[in-house]
């Protein structure tokens, strides 16, 4: 239908309503959608079928980045750039580098965790189609809505629209870009 | 029909919120304590006191910049005084946060949610306090970052051998880690408020803070790899911070502080304090604000019996650490405990005893717990008992050590006081802002809670 059009959105009352056409579009063949509640649903990363991402796997790096970047630092000062012979003792003392290379990792970690979680959602991203939808804001209340996008290969205006009222929906309404 | 309605509010054994509450109602409830116009004169008159004790706090400041740490009652040989123990103190009320948060979150103990925002902005601004002593006690605070190893011209690092350094790590490592585990947090609930607030100031702060965050399940499914990997970041770090804090007194050979026990009993006794500071925190609030809905009998109950079994490790270590300054056979360990018991900190000593042993002993009683008035005293008790621990701990030890001829006593001057209620005042006034600014219950986490929140039975085929 029109080329300025990013979808069509149907509004839920209920977690239950939601996942339930979730499915129903899904096994309808819809890929390109997406699932806005006021808080994570389970169910939906199964219909979805969201298991994975890459988070963990950004924060095992960065734990580990953290972990040697803590432990070279210490055996660069403490060995090569300042050493300090102490009564003989070794200058490679590991024993007394474990809680920093252990907070470093921690912190490295944490700081991925983060922004690998900003990075993977797009976010921050201070405008989207979906914000054009009037009702949209009680998204972060107490509605539930799916939106099925125009970028779908079985997208058609009309019949998503009407395929989405058959699923008790409140209201569907078109979303702008 | 009121005694029906009674029974419908009050929630079951096994409900952690009060019935009655839809996603609407619980969004309002908590929303509206931030955006409104109205200030309760509870807020205006509590935050009135922090602002007061928080100048305190700049003029002490001020004056010991001026003329140095002598202002304080620091003199040898007890150097650390008030600002280590109030240090420890403060780093301790911060654990329960991070306790609540993240081991709670990784033990599915549902009850946490309505207690988790503002328990975790308490540990942000009990470390902000407890981060200023050290920096204070130094002397020269202006070369803090001396701390940190950073290239420089003056060929020196710090010593990566001494656990004072790594309480530098440990520390700002805890403080980032809370700040970023808090914020991330937040993120929904600031979509929230950004799509409810009329004025548009307000509209336009929450939407920069949110994000862009629209509820997406792509996001919510990220988002909830993220809290579970950030709990389980934050779970081994909560239990390191009082452990290496500890370690700056057993790495040392003062009697009284040299003693492998010091970290579990630490971490035990920074989450009693924590626990009774999350308490405090919360008695007065949700009577202020009517949250006893979302921050039920319950959630008091079951914070009360963290406290008593923290409390019970504590006075485990108690009495193993009298046991073994005996057992250890050496004379200036046991003659540490003796002077604690009948020197001149004997009255310190048997008052926190009564106020970190017997007092909590009240706490075994199903009506004591029930009764939020005497919880809310009995969390005092256990805060002033807890500061007074890690008084007995610093300045008992370093007051009479292994030379009688080097034994002299502490006495605070009223800077050290002013100093100390000064962070008090710091902490009651970034708390009372937060709680008038942000939400200090996570509004999609009690959301989770409602029965309303189950995907129907139907659905799973």
């Amino acid at each position: 239908m029109k080329e300025g059009s990013y979808g069509v959105m149907a509004e839920f009352d209920n977690p239950t309503a939601l996942v339930n056409a979730t499915r129903a579009a899904r096994e309808q063949g819809y890929r390109k959608m997406d699932a806005y509640t006021p808080f994570p649903i389970e169910e939906l990363n199964e219909v979805l079928h969201l298991h994975r991402n890459k988070l963990p796997l950004i924060v095992l790096c960065g734990g580990l980045l953290g972990g040697l970047t803590g432990y070279l630092m210490q055996y660069f000062i403490t060995v090569i750039y300042f050493p300090i012979n102490v009564g003989g003792r070794p200058l490679h003392s590991w024993p007394s580098y474990i809680i920093i290379t252990f907070e470093l990792t921690i912190l490295f970690g944490a700081i991925s965790a983060v922004l690998g979680l900003l990075a993977l959602c797009g976010l921050p991203m201070p405008y989207h189609p979906v914000f054009n939808v009037p009702r949209f804001s009680a998204a972060t209340r107490d509605r539930f809505y799916l939106c099925i996008e125009a970028t779908d290969p079985l997208f058609d205006a009309e019949k998503t629209s009407s395929f989405l009222s058959t699923l008790e929906a409140k209201e569907v309404s078109e979303v702008a870009h | 029909m009121a005694d029906e309605r009674q029974v419908i509010e009050q929630p079951e054994p096994h409900e952690i919120i009060a019935r009655g509450y839809t996603f609407g109602t619980v969004t309002d409830q908590i929303s509206a304590v931030v955006l409104t116009k109205r200030t309760p004169l509870f807020w205006v008159a509590t935050f009135g006191v922090g602002f007061l004790l928080l100048q305190g706090l700049l003029v002490s400041a001020v004056l010991l910049f001026g003329l140095g740490v002598g202002v304080w009652g620091i003199r040898t040989p007890v150097m650390w005084g008030f600002a280590i123990t109030n240090f420890v103190w403060w780093i301790g009320i911060g654990h329960a946060g991070t306790l609540i948060s993240a081991i709670l979150l990784l033990l599915n103990q549902k009850w946490r949610n309505s207690i988790n925002r503002f328990a975790e902005a308490m540990t942000l601004f009990a470390v902000a306090c407890a981060g200023l002593f050290p920096i204070l006690h130094m002397g020269r605070p202006w070369l803090a970052y001396w701390l940190f190893p950073y290239p420089n011209s003056m060929m020196i690092e710090p010593n990566f051998r001494s656990p004072l350094v790594w309480d530098v790590f440990a520390v700002s490592t805890y403080a980032t880690v809370s700040a970023l585990f808090w914020f991330v947090g937040l993120i929904p609930d600031l979509g929230t408020l950004r799509d409810r607030a009329k004025n548009l100031f307000a509209k336009y702060t929450y939407g920069v803070l949110a994000m862009g965050w629209r509820g997406s399940a792509k996001h919510w499914s990220i988002y909830e790899t993220a809290s579970l990997l950030l709990s389980g970041l934050a779970t081994p770090l909560v239990l390191s911070v009082h452990t290496v804090v500890s370690f700056d007194f057993t790495i040392a050979i003062v009697p009284g502080w040299h003693s492998t026990f010091f970290p579990p009993y630490f971490v035990a006794g920074a989450i009693y304090s924590g626990f009774a500071m999350v308490l405090a925190l919360a008695i007065p609030l949700r009577a202020v604000y009517g949250l006893q809905g979302l921050i039920t009998d319950r959630h008091l109950e079951n914070s009360a019996k963290v406290m008593l079994a923290t409390g019970l490790i504590v006075a485990y270590a108690y009495i193993m650490e009298t046991f073994f300054a005996w057992y250890s056979g050496s004379p200036y360990e046991a003659q540490a405990f003796w002077n604690r018991m009948t020197g001149p900190y004997a009255y310190q000593y048997w008052f926190l005893v009564t106020c970190n042993i017997v007092s909590p002993q009240l706490l075994w009683f199903k009506k004591f717990r029930k009764t939020p008035m005497l919880l809310f005293i009995s969390s005092i008790v256990v805060l002033v008992g807890m500061w007074l621990e890690r008084y007995m701990i610093i300045v008992s030890s370093l007051a009479q050590d292994y030379v009688p001829s080097s034994w002299s006593l502490f006495h605070a001057t009223r800077w050290d006081w002013a100093t100390y209620w000064g962070t008090i005042g710091l902490f009651i006034f970034l708390f009372f802002l937060f709680v008038r600014l942000l939400p200090m219950i996570s509004i999609f986490e009690v959301r989770t809670l409602l029965p309303q929140a189950k995907v129907g039975e139907e659905v799973k085929r």
